[in-house]
């Protein structure tokens, strides 16, 4: 044993070392990995820029500037003449911004003839007064007479104002909020009556013309919608079709040709997608536009080709040790498929099925195209009724100028992007979890 | 049936009777030829498979035989290229005949591979599956019974009775060959074609697996493709020599291991080629 080691040091010596390019070799791995070092730093560094970006801009639309005002529901106000029992209608007609301004005149303590003061005033608390206010006495109409605690929306000028996001340097006339409106809201502030609650109205409100009242709401169901459309008629469809071209058809031009194709189709720019689904769905079949039932379908098509794509690689990746020890033992082809190679392809099935829901939750153009980027302010009922899409909604937010919508769509994106990345972790946990070496 | 009993009999009376017994032809192969496409890898093969024997095919690599053993249970079939012609007879009965099912063929003729591909799932369902899909048990206590006992022919039973539940894929190479031959063997095979089954074993495993080839020759008749002389020395009573996709040559093992009347198959055996 330790006379080998010797023989080698001796023939070593005696042997002039050849020159193998050694140190080239080590220089161009050395290069190499700094290249790869640049690139990894320049990605994370965009995608930090993107992040910090969306994030800084859009925390604070979870966050709502409201006043705490004691409402008194003044029947005056309400219903003057007395005639809520015989006509209903009244209560849905009544001034109630009347009441909010009333009870904002009372805290501030203006006087209620100083006209250029009310009209300011106005301008203080949100047109979704008359909406709050309303649903509190349509709830229960014996708060008529009596006096209650309402956190009452600012307008979306002073709710940016507040959150400090209006330059109060420039010159009154040239900016949203007036120095009065300033001045009562330190005053609001300073008694604590005005402050940040978590904007519950950012999930729950459709759209609406003013920043402060619209939320998701219509797109979070819009799109909760879909994704089960594109689940119930992709996953079946793609899966049957991956195990017929995988398992059963014979391999000859014609399946070559259908595999070819639907590697192209996976490779199709969306809006063509929304295009067929525009002429086929909407023109030739008659389906109601802005629907999301026509979403999904339009989006079950961009996303077949994905799932058969990942199904069939899933099923490939089945040892055909497997096969043959099913069919040695006299199994059907149907007993292989069904009883031992789609139960071991089902993690990669599930993790493509969920990486194409993903991308079809975050797709926008085919949506465009199909009518889903519409004012809807209520809530869809069932798929067929107009509805958005989370990507539509920050679309048209997108469109807006107002600082409170930008913070809205630099929200909704956050959103989008927690539920694309719960979706991709949930994607990558079953794969780290049943994922099979053979 | 009745062959059966009157074979294991005259087993028993010594191996000097066993003149007549070599006469019962279970499988036979009539100038059968394979195609992969275009290509021939078998040519004009002529080879009977003796009752309760094992029958060793040996040969270089590529030489054909195991195109040959799969001809037997018609897993070319699964090989869209692959074109069979010639006759295969089970019993007499032409296995390629139209009215002959693929999956009652192989309830008949069993496989064991190469490598040891126990499924990713339990002992006991590994051993169950094959009765379960042919309905051999209708209770749970016929299954256990039945995996209990084809477990004790593939004498594993003693390793794993204690663990039915867990994977068969945990077990150690060796097991899990016995397992598969256990698999097997549960679907009560009238034959059982081993495609070099202790290629992937150790040699302690090797020697637990050939010995359980003897035994079960008691009830079963055996192909074993092997690559090792020894081994088809040690388990065979017949020996066929593959090369090139022709059957040079084919008799009693002693008389091929001593006596071979072709220059190839000496030469392959005395390791000159292969």
């Amino acid at each position: 044993m330790t006379d080998i080691p010797m023989d080698t040091m001796v023939r070593a010596a005696a042997h002039p070392r050849r020159d193998i390019g050694l140190k080239a070799r080590y220089a161009a791995e050395r290069r190499f990995r700094i290249y790869g070092a640049v690139a990894i730093s320049v990605g994370l560094a965009f995608l930090a820029i993107m992040l910090i970006t969306i994030v800084s801009k859009g925390y604070t639309a979870f966050w709502q500037t409201t006043v705490s005002l004691p409402i008194s529901f003044d029947e005056k106000v309400i219903d003057p003449s007395n005639k809520r029992a015989a006509d209903p209608s009244v209560l849905i007609k009544a001034n109630y911004p009347k009441l909010a301004e009333n009870a904002l005149v009372a805290k501030l303590g203006i006087n209620p003839d100083d006209k250029p003061a009310i009209r300011q005033l106005k301008g203080f608390l949100s047109e979704g007064a008359r909406v709050q206010l309303r649903d509190i006495v349509a709830a229960d109409p014996s708060v008529i007479g009596t006096t209650r605690d309402v956190n009452i929306l600012t307008a979306a000028n002073l709710d940016s104002a507040f959150k400090g996001q209006i330059d109060l340097s420039v010159e009154e006339a040239r900016r949203k909020v007036s120095d009065q409106q300033i001045a009562w809201m330190n005053k609001l502030k300073a008694d604590g009556v005005m402050a940040e609650h978590f904007n519950t109205g950012l999930f729950s409100y459709g759209a609406s013309s003013r920043p402060e009242t619209s939320g998701m709401g219509v797109a979070i169901i819009g799109s909760f919608y879909m994704m089960v459309i594109v689940l119930l008629l992709a996953l079946p469809i793609g899966v049957a079709a991956s195990i017929y071209l995988e398992e059963f058809a014979k391999k000859n031009r014609l399946t070559d040709l259908i595999e070819v194709n639907i590697n192209n189709l996976a490779a199709v720019p969306s809006i063509v997608f929304g295009l067929l689904g525009l002429s086929v769905f909407i023109n030739f079949l008659g389906m109601p536009r802005s629907a999301a039932f026509v979403g999904g379908l339009v989006l079950t098509l961009m996303t077949l080709p994905t799932i058969i794509i990942a199904t069939r690689a899933a099923l490939a990746a089945v040892p055909p040790s497997i096969r043959s020890a099913a069919l040695g033992l006299g199994a059907s082809k149907m007993q292989m498929v069904f009883q031992h190679i789609l139960p071991l392809a089902a993690p990669g099935i599930l993790t493509g099925t969920i990486i194409g829901l993903a991308r079809a939750l975050g797709e926008t153009a085919p949506l465009l195209l199909i009518g889903m980027v519409a004012f809807v302010a209520d809530y869809p009922k069932t798929p067929f009724d107009p509805a958005t899409a989370l990507p539509v909604q920050i679309y048209m937010w997108a469109n807006e100028a107002e600082r409170a919508f930008v913070e809205r769509m630099s929200g909704a994106i956050i959103i989008l992007l927690v539920f694309l990345m719960a979706m991709n972790i949930t994607a990558i946990v079953l794969r780290r979890r049943f994922e099979r070496r053979w | 049936m009745n062959i059966m009993t009157e074979q294991s009999l005259e087993n028993a009376v010594g191996d000097k009777m066993n003149a007549k017994s070599n006469e019962v032809i279970k499988m036979r192969g009539d100038k059968v030829g394979v195609f992969y496409g275009e290509k021939q890898a078998l040519f004009d093969v002529n080879l009977d498979v003796r009752l309760n024997q094992v029958t060793a095919l040996i040969g270089p690599s590529g030489c054909g035989k195991s195109t040959f053993l799969r001809c037997l249970n018609r897993m070319n079939d699964t090989i869209d290229s692959a074109r069979v012609t010639g006759k295969i007879t089970l019993d007499e009965e032409d296995i390629y005949d139209k009215n002959i099912d693929v999956v009652e063929l192989r309830a008949r003729v069993g496989m064991v591979f190469q490598k040891p591909n126990p499924f990713p799932k339990s002992i006991y369902e590994n051993v169950a599956y094959g009765p379960r899909i042919h309905g051999l048990a209708k209770r749970k206590a016929d299954m256990d019974q039945i995996v209990e006992s084809s477990l004790k022919k593939a004498a594993i039973w003693n390793e794993v009775k204690d663990r039915l539940q867990e994977p068969g894929t945990g077990l150690s190479g060796g097991q899990q060959q016995r397992l598969c031959i256990a698999r097997a063997i549960a679907v009560s095979p009238e034959v059982i074609l081993m495609d070099e089954p202790c290629s992937a074993l150790d040699p302690i495993a090797t020697a637990r697996v050939e010995e359980l080839i003897d035994e079960l020759r008691q009830n079963y008749t055996i192909v074993i493709v092997t690559h090792s002389m020894q081994q088809a020395a040690r388990v065979s009573q017949r020996t066929a020599m593959f090369h090139l996709g022709y059957l040079v040559e084919e008799g009693a093992t002693d008389k091929m291991f001593t006596t071979p009347d072709d220059k190839r198959t000496q030469d392959y055996i005395t390791g000159r080629f292969g």
